[in-house]
């Protein structure tokens, strides 16, 4: 479903301290599978999941979503498929302090102003689902990481994305709870949605959960693994 | 079109999560804020009601008033004093006025008891003025008693009550018939309290008032146009405050909206970086900001104009009790009819809010617009 055909970037191009952190990635990413990029520090993991997922555009080459291509439209398009399209879980899981695990759920929905009971109510279901109901009104900064996890899970399922993004999952996690977020990546896979991460943790990429894994390094592809 | 009034809807909600979030911080703001606008309003209700009693006043005011001095203090005027004026060029008309002021022990209140020139009210009766018809509770054809000089309780029917054009004016007035006045007051007959003199040509006002000063030596000729000028230095000394207050607070303002502009808090710039990537665009976040903004200014706005009004026509404006110093030679207490202007309050409100929308709307923007894969990297 999304295709990235001779993929660049550079940041701080033309200036003294330019990076290429990709120097041309072609890369298929099926639908309904759950995909992990795995690579050393600074291979550009995290940047190719920004083109992915909208975050950010190529500085050359081409990402065709359904065989659209996206490389070059103007933020405010971007921000639309990204919000309709991406649910993102974050490194840092990135909740917004002060406010209650069900308002976090619920933030990514507001622009897309759906009444506010139908917001409530998934986002109710999306924390039972996620053993959480109980922990609704409690602050974000007042939840274990385990739980600010598990809120950013819901948070990004609130638009009911066709592609969930995550960033290092498992890296703010003890080996309990990174299993637990593995039996959860587990159920997406078997709903049949997408699952895009990185990770270096062998948890993850060694788990039969991931359909398929991505090796990088130095911005570049290394083999494909089927 | 529902989905968008639910959108803006979604999006103050957010906006007063997030006020209440920073609780500590926008109290203060809006504290300094409301202040500012309480300090502006003050001095310009203050000034505009001012200028309005001043004018009613002197409309019905007689060219001259003539007063009899006695050891430097103000003295009845005996029969025949009067008299001695006689014809003079110039005064179309010279009366002799009647009035004084009556403490009244139930409500704690002074009142101006006044013969009206055209001895319009029948013995027995009173028109009285409306502040006061509301603290004793009179209308029309009530009675009400008031001890007179002698000891004794008089009482009297209602005939009237006036309309509240100027309070300085009328608020506290009561209007009587001459001989139940001299008689409540024990008033010596043939005296009077001042003498009226009308002058239709107005070059002619020094003159009339200089002859009165070589006539009657122990007289001070009070002129309108004298008024008039101490009125205007009072408006124009009040103006400096004014001014000096205005700059004050623009230049609080400023510090303020410098404070504001220099930068969003980190945990400021934080969320709406977080904002951005879950899916919210450039302008949401650009709006939702311009909400809290608005909310908070509308608010001060709101507190401090109210505050102000309450200030200046309840309570008599007693931040600008040095004003009202020079104002009780002539009066010795007066409540300000509260009036409002709207283009002044508009004038206001472009002064205060706007500018503050404006220093508000640069850091947001500039916060607005970051990347939104900033936030992976964080
Ligand atoms: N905003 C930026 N400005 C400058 N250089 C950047 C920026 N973002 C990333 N880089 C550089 O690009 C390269 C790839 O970074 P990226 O974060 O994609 O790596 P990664 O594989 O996710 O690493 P990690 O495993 O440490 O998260 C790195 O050398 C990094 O320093
Ligand atoms: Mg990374």
């Amino acid at each position: 479903m999304i295709e990235l055909r001779d993929v660049k970037k550079a940041f701080n191009q033309g200036q003294h301290n330019e990076v290429w952190a990709l120097s041309g990635i072609s890369l298929g990413i099926e639908a309904k599978r759950v995909t992990a990029l795995r690579g050393p520090s600074g291979s550009g993991k995290t940047t190719l999941l920004t083109l992915i997922g909208c975050l950010a555009r190529p500085t050359s080459g081409r990402v065709t979503l359904h065989g659209r291509d996206i490389s070059g439209l103007p933020e405010r398009f971007l921000t639309e498929i990204r919000r309709k399209t991406f649910g993102f879980v974050f490194q840092q899981f990135n909740l917004v302090k002060g406010l209650s695990a069900i308002e976090n759920v619920m933030l990514p929905a507001y622009p897309t102003g759906r009444p506010h009971r139908e917001l409530a109510q998934r986002a109710e279901a999306l924390l039972e689902r996620l053993r959480l109901a109980h922990r609704r009104d409690a602050r974000a900064e007042w939840l274990s990481g385990g739980e600010q996890q598990r809120v950013a899970i819901a948070r990004a399922l609130i638009n009911d994305p066709e592609v969930l993004v995550a960033d290092e999952p498992t890296a703010n996690l003890d080996t309990a709870l990174a299993k637990e977020f593995m039996a959860i990546l587990e159920s997406f896979g078997a709903e049949g949605r997408t699952v895009i991460l990185t990770s270096h943790d062998p948890l993850v990429t060694e788990s039969a959960v991931v359909g398929r894994l991505v090796d990088m390094r130095d911005g570049l592809l290394v083999e494909h693994h089927e | 079109m529902k989905s968008w009034i639910e959108k803006q809807r979604h999006l103050i909600d957010f906006t007063l999560s997030s006020l209440l979030r920073r609780r500590g911080r926008n109290l203060g703001l809006l504290v300094v804020y409301s202040l500012l606008v309480f300090v502006l309003a003050s001095a310009m209700l203050y000034s505009h009601a001012l200028r309005r009693e001043a004018a009613v006043i002197l409309e019905g005011a007689p060219e001259v008033v003539l007063q009899r001095l006695v050891a430097g203090r103000h003295d009845l005027i005996p029969p025949g004093y009067i008299d001695k004026i006689g014809q003079m060029r110039g005064v179309q008309d010279i009366r002799g006025r009647l009035w004084g002021y009556y403490y009244d022990s139930v409500v704690k209140a002074n009142y101006t008891f006044m013969v009206p020139a055209d001895g319009s009210v029948a013995k027995g009766a009173l028109v009285v003025g409306p502040a006061l018809a509301r603290q004793r509770g009179l209308e029309a054809n009530t009675g009400v008693s008031f001890r007179a000089y002698s000891g004794e309780l008089r009482s009297f029917i209602i005939a009237d009550v006036l309309p509240q054009a100027s309070e300085i004016a009328s608020a506290d007035l009561i209007l009587i018939n001459e001989d139940d006045f001299r008689a409540f007051f024990n008033y010596p007959a043939g005296h009077y309290t001042d003498v009226a003199l009308t002058v239709a040509n107005a070059k002619e006002v020094r003159n009339v008032a200089n002859k009165l000063s070589k006539l009657l030596p122990d007289s001070r000729p009070i002129l309108r146009e004298e008024m008039q000028r101490t009125y205007a230095s009072l408006f124009d000394w009040r103006e400096g405050i004014m001014l000096a207050l205005l700059s004050a607070a623009i230049l609080a303002f400023a510090i303020l909206a410098w404070e504001k502009a220099s930068g969003l808090s980190a945990d400021e710039k934080r969320e709406i970086g977080i904002l951005k990537a879950i899916g919210w665009e450039t302008g949401d976040v650009i709006r939702m900001k311009l909400w809290e903004g608005g909310l908070i200014s509308l608010t001060a706005f709101l507190l401090g104009f109210v505050a102000a009004y309450v200030h200046v026509f309840k309570f008599g404006a007693p931040l600008f009790a040095p004003v009202l110093k020079g104002w009780a030679v002539l009066y010795p207490r007066f409540d300000l009819v509260p009036v409002i202007d709207g283009l002044q309050v508009a004038t206001l409100f472009f002064f205060t809010v706007f500018p503050y929308m404006a220093a508000v709307l640069v850091p947001i923007w500039r916060a607005a617009v970051t990347d939104p894969d900033a936030v992976m990297r964080s």
